[in-house]
């Protein structure tokens, strides 16, 4: 499967959280062919179906958010400058000469302006700056930009897809689309072949605001297993080993209270016995995942968690490996064809 | 537009040969002649009808940008070239040397940084550019010590009238330069593209020296600080306000006279025209000036918001407001009496010994 060029679709929409309906149909449209059927429901998770061949099937669940962190409009001064508030947590360190995109009536390109450094106080020189302090210049006047652009308007960080050495890409929302054309890969490698159990592949919303797509589509879909597939911190300079991943190992696998042991146990066994590269995160308390959302809805699900390591997370240039992606669809493909055999002794 | 191709090119001071290449090609069936000095300056003569005295015009084709001074695993370490503010770099895309291998500037993510250091700025000796190599080797291997690095920036229009590229401090001048190149004068034109302006002005100092100008003209692209958390007596110029003028700066002081012809110049023809309003910055006239016995020198400048980051924004009127004003100031000095009222008047002429 190619996945630079689904990945270059995929960051190509914007679904900031709680307005993921811009984009809803294009996720649809890259799952529609490789599945029974695609339903979206009331918050926008964009849920595909393969139908189980099974007598005594269950219910799989796989997920991924395809929401992202961004901005809205807060206000417009007399300059036509616009203040942004955030939707999810960027840090204010990396916007300082950041194109942005403001989707109004239309898409017009921001700059996030800086203010020049000999204008700066000496305090000013060493804090970091905060978002309130921060200005987007589109180069319009006020009345001009009013034309176009409305309190409360989304904006997105405008980056290039960039592709560093080896297999890597550089570009925005890696955290989460990653996931999702992990998801979309699941659905291909397994579209010509009967499953026993009924699989739900679901593109969910909201995870960057409170992971609350995952809370009602659990509900909803009810399923006996859950696998999570989320970014997790890939390895970078001065940060502590055991809590990043090197790129191109393979996902890592988490183990801890918020994820079911058994369940864990044969993702990490299929990992194994096929000799697909993985790695372990440790996650003794919240996974800070869908993962922590799923495992408790309804009478509870037996969730696991698959992430895909992500350097320079909640910027514009989340940085992943495509045969990360490749390993973990692999793997949970593996995982899926295991289950036929029945879900006895593992829930 | 020849700003989006002067703006994408990559310059960095001491790495000027793209953009001089670029440039001789733009300007070989205008210029009489044209001289690439030791240093890397394009002295491009247009000789004048009376061939009596000398005017230079002046811009520089280096950029700010970085250069590779190390290695930290695969990561590469890197220092500035030129003014830039280090507050930009985290999470910027770089082009690094000819080869023009993509490198992103990392940041540790804000959910691992310290508490305490979440609100202070990241120190330009802990910073480095991810280019994707597993180890240090690959990395020296496509990005080798002292190689250049770039900012990258698409040239993109801003608005009804504005665009946002990196560079334009100083393609701007340089695209007026190689426009001045098209007219035949009374005087001889010396168009000189400079090089290093960005650390320390040395190629307008020996171009300078070389050409000897009666009268020289510095056309930049200079700072504009209109922009929220800036209170208006800080302004220094104003994005859409015309050229703008400089009485003087950390560098040098604009010829009054010269300063004053400029700017009713622009008022007589209806050419948009601002003074800059502060002395900071400096620009190739520091050296120009000082040059010999001493040169009269004024600077044109286009407003460049956000200058020295990949993302500086101007206005294009401002920018036709100044190719305009510098080519009527120059037909304007094609009347002998007008020239030498600024060469030789006013302690204008050399003293003979």
């Amino acid at each position: 499967m190619d996945y630079r060029s689904i990945l270059k679709e995929l960051v190509s929409v914007s679904a900031v959280s709680g307005f993921e309906k811009q984009s809803v149909d294009k996720i649809k449209c890259l799952m529609e062919d490789i599945c029974d059927e695609v339903t979206i429901d009331k918050f926008f998770n964009v849920i595909a179906f393969k139908k189980g061949v099974g007598i005594n099937k269950k219910k799989l669940l796989i997920c991924a958010h395809y929401d992202e962190i961004g901005f809205l409009v807060k206000s417009i001064d007399k300059n036509g400058f616009l203040k942004l508030t955030n939707m999810g947590g960027f840090d204010p360190k990396i916007l300082l000469a950041q194109e942005v995109i403001i989707h109004g009536k239309s898409d017009i390109v921001g700059i996030i302006g800086a203010k020049p450094p000999h204008l700066l106080k000496p305090e000013e020189t060493k804090k970091s700056v905060k978002l309130q302090d921060l200005a987007v210049d589109t180069g319009l006047s006020e009345t001009e930009i009013r034309d176009i652009v409305t309190i409360g308007d989304v904006v997105t960080l405008k980056v290039p897809f960039m592709e560093l050495l080896g297999d890597k890409i550089s570009t925005k929302s890696m955290d989460n689309r990653c996931g999702v054309a992990a998801l979309i890969g699941i659905l291909d490698s397994l579209k010509d072949k009967s499953i026993e159990h009924d699989l739900y592949v679901v593109a969910t919303v909201q995870e960057e605001v409170g992971l609350r797509g995952a809370e009602v589509m659990a509900y909803n879909i009810f399923p006996d297993a859950a696998i999570v597939i989320d970014a997790c911190h890939g390895d970078m300079p001065d940060c502590q080993k055991d809590d990043v991943f090197p790129l191109g190992k393979g996902p890592a696998i988490g183990i801890g209270p918020n994820l079911h042991k058994r369940l864990t146990g044969r993702i990490i066994e299929a990992a194994v016995n096929l000799e697909i590269p993985h790695q372990t995160d440790v996650e003794p308390e919240d996974t800070g995942t869908e993962a922590w959302a799923i495992q408790v809805s309804r009478s509870g699900i037996a969730t696991a968690l698959v992430s895909i390591p992500t350097r320079y997370m909640h910027t514009g240039i989340e940085t992943i490996s495509i045969s990360d992606i490749e390993s973990t669809v692999k793997l949970v493909t593996k995982f899926i064809s295991d289950l036929d055999a029945g879900l006895e002794g593992i829930l | 537009m020849i700003i989006k191709e002067l703006t994408e090119i990559n310059g960095i001071s001491g790495s000027e040969d793209n953009v001089r290449k670029y440039i001789i090609e733009k300007i070989k069936d205008f210029a009489d002649e044209i001289t690439v000095d030791s240093i890397g300056n394009i002295i491009a003569l247009k000789r004048g009808n009376s061939n009596k005295s000398k005017v230079m015009l002046s811009a520089h084709m280096d950029e700010v940008g970085l250069m590779v001074t190390g290695y930290s695993d695969g990561m590469i370490k890197f220092k500035p070239v030129g003014g830039i503010d280090e507050r930009i770099l985290p999470g910027k895309r770089v082009l690094i040397g000819d080869n023009a291998i993509p490198g992103i500037i990392g940041i540790k993510p804000i959910h691992m940084q310290e508490r305490d250091d979440r609100g202070n700025n990241i120190k330009l000796k802990s910073m480095y550019i991810d280019i994707g190599a597993e180890n240090k080797e690959e990395a020296q291997l496509k990005a080798p010590l002292g190689e250049y690095i770039a900012f990258l920036s698409e040239y993109t229009e801003l608005g009804n009238d504005c665009i946002k590229a990196k560079a334009l401090d100083d393609r701007v001048g340089c695209a007026i330069l190689i426009e001045a190149l098209k007219y035949r004068y009374e005087f001889d034109l010396y168009a000189c593209f400079t090089v290093q302006e960005e650390v320390g002005l040395r190629g307008a100092r020996v171009a300078a020296y070389s050409v000897k100008p009666d009268i020289a003209f510095v056309l930049e692209g200079t700072t504009c600080s209109d922009v929220p958390g800036v209170e208006e007596h800080s302004y220094s110029t104003l994005l859409g306000g015309g050229a703008a003028l400089t009485i003087m700066d950390r560098t040098s002081y604009g010829d009054k006279a010269l300063v004053d012809f400029l700017f009713s110049l622009a008022q007589i023809n209806g050419i948009k025209v601002q003074f800059k309003k502060t002395t900071t910055g400096g620009n190739d006239a520091g050296k120009i000036q000082m040059s010999g016995t001493g040169v009269k020198i004024a600077a044109i400048s286009v407003p460049c918001r956000y200058i020295h980051s990949p993302v500086s924004v101007m206005n294009k009127n401002d920018f036709k407001a100044c190719q305009k004003l510098i080519l009527k100031a120059l037909n304007e000095l094609n009347d002998e009496k007008c020239f030498n009222g600024f060469a030789m008047i006013n302690g204008g002429g050399n003293i003979n010994v």
